[in-house]
């Protein structure tokens, strides 16, 4: 597994992909009334892999991208269920706040060890 | 990186959610209005949502057209209107005022989540930018 971040290693790929989930899934909430709009998403865990074998993150994010299968079609052609969008919404809004204190944590030790204290 | 924010895509969404709402307002406004042909009779508008596409399936919405529905006016006998015509007929407008109602609940709920998707983003860019501390 090559790492291209020596200094947040894992967690900054990670936050990059949040912030790029929540993006397309803020797309899905957004066209919920567009007739024909299919919902897209990408599977984390493989997008999270590919960023670390060296893909940017637009390509990890694309690679592992799909369209969502709805739970019950509607007649315009659209496939955005908001309560399936708002809850991934949220759980993804967390984990991006996870992520983030996991950098917070990772910053104070880097800053503890360079003052010597 | 696209070039598309997750504050545009909410943005444009919350804009076009607003032109919904103001078709359904003016169509509640006009319901009960009245002509004396079946031409001039008021019909429902209703707005066209279009997707636009920011690259690497973020996308966001716009309203491409407004158009006039496809309710028909109805003919009511009411002689006593000074716009009826010489049979005493005049044309009710074309809107399906249940169906607005509805449409307009729909529309505010959309836009509730469309800001609440912007609050969340908010709140973590903030979150993000006071991360040395």
């Amino acid at each position: 597994m090559a790492n291209n971040d020596p200094l947040f290693g894992l967690s900054g790929d990670a936050l990059r992909l949040r912030s790029q989930r929540m993006a397309l899934l803020a797309s899905n909430i957004a066209n919920a009334a567009t007739p024909n709009y299919k919902a897209r998403d990408f599977d984390f865990q493989k997008a999270l892999e590919s960023a670390q074998a060296g893909a940017s993150v637009d390509q990890a994010a694309g690679q592992s991208a799909g369209y969502r299968v709805p739970l019950e079609a509607s007649l315009d052609g659209n496939t955005v269920e908001l309560s399936t969008e708002q809850t991934l919404f949220a759980e993804n809004a967390v984990q991006y706040k996870t992520t983030l204190s996991f950098l917070q944590g990772r910053i104070s030790t880097v800053m503890t060890a360079l003052r010597g204290e | 990186m696209s070039n598309m924010s997750i504050f545009d895509i909410s943005g444009r969404a919350m804009a076009a959610q607003l032109v919904r709402l103001n078709t359904t307002a003016s169509n509640l406004a006009n319901a009960n209005s009245v002509s004396t042909t079946k031409e001039g009779a008021f019909r429902a508008l209703k707005p066209v949502f279009k997707t636009v596409s920011g690259g690497e399936g973020i996308a966001t919405v716009q309203v491409s057209q407004v158009v006039s529905s496809q309710t028909d006016p109805t003919k009511r006998h009411d002689p006593g209107n000074p716009l009826a015509d010489q049979n005493g007929d005049v044309w009710d407008a074309g809107v399906d005022q249940a169906g607005e109602l509805v449409e307009m609940m729909e529309t505010a709920r959309q836009y509730q989540n469309n800001v609440q998707v912007l609050q969340t983003a908010k709140s973590l860019t903030l979150d993000t930018l006071r991360l040395e501390k």
